[in-house]
């Protein structure tokens, strides 16, 4: 058994934040193979039409699988995905915070699916992120 | 849309990836986590190397695409010493506001064949501004 102490439907995990730097994004750049400079370089994300240096969709959805691992002590993955909705815009001297917040949607055979929330701020930056996880 | 012609095929990392204790480790750190299991989202790694065939064999620049959707489906959790081939079909291309969204699955599989994790991602190639 994992760690929570019941997985049952509409139990509310509770929400893990995040700060995220902009050394956070190099580091993700250099251990992912993702060189994309949208991610390191402001002229760059500017000059494509981006609001500035963006996170990684996939360092976000990193986020995500953290807490599922924190709320569920590393308990097996089966599904996990999300769409990228908004960008998280990571400001040169402030980063930016992500929230994942999460509930348990469904619980059957051993395995819980997790309906998530996952905000910079107040808005929402994936769409529908969800993971199923053998419990 | 000159990657209409790219749904249906298939674009193959040109060697196995194999999962070494370091990469894990750096992956992990970058991710806030710690390095005991592979972190879940670490098969975007050797997908992403098919990722890299199909844009260059299609001649799309990186910094015109956007990650638009990531979908992970894990028959077992992958580990240290894994061996992994990634083979990535562009399933569909669809345009929309200029831009062109690709939608692609990548099999990993092991060297017997076996399906390790299917990443399934869509991309969106933004259009000139």
């Amino acid at each position: 058994m994992s760690a929570a102490a019941s997985w049952e439907p509409g139990t509310t995990l509770p929400p893990q934040t995040y700060r995220i730097t902009r050394a956070d994004l190099a580091a993700y750049a250099a251990a992912s193979g993702d060189p994309n400079p949208i991610h390191l370089d402001e002229q760059v994300a500017l000059a494509v039409g981006l609001p500035g240096v963006i996170a990684h969709g996939m360092y976000t959805l990193a986020l995500a699988a953290r807490a599922v691992s924190t709320w569920s002590d590393d308990a097996p993955v089966l599904e996990l995905g999300a769409k990228f909705t908004a960008p998280v815009v990571v400001d040169a001297e402030q980063g930016a915070v992500v929230t994942v917040a999460g509930t348990v949607k469904d619980v059957a055979d051993g395995v819980a699916t997790l309906a998530l929330d996952v905000r910079c701020g107040e808005g929402t930056v994936l769409g529908v992120p969800r993971a199923r996880i053998r419990v | 849309m000159p990657l209409d012609a790219a749904v249906g095929r298939r674009y193959r990392a040109p060697a196995p990836y194999v999962v070494t204790p370091e990469a894990v480790a750096a992956f992990a750190a970058a991710v806030g986590v710690g390095s005991d299991a592979v972190p879940p989202t670490f098969p975007i790694v050797p997908a992403f190397v098919a990722v890299g065939e199909f844009l260059r064999a299609e001649d799309v620049e990186l910094a015109r695409i956007v990650h638009g959707e990531q979908r992970f489906a894990y028959e077992r959790p992958v580990r240290v010493g894994d061996v992994l081939d990634a083979e990535l079909s562009v399933d569909r291309v669809r345009s929309l506001g200029g831009n062109d969204i690709i939608s692609t699955s990548t099999a990993l599989t092991d060297p017997d064949g076996a399906l390790v994790c299917t990443a399934v991602a869509t991309f969106v190639h933004r259009g000139a501004v």
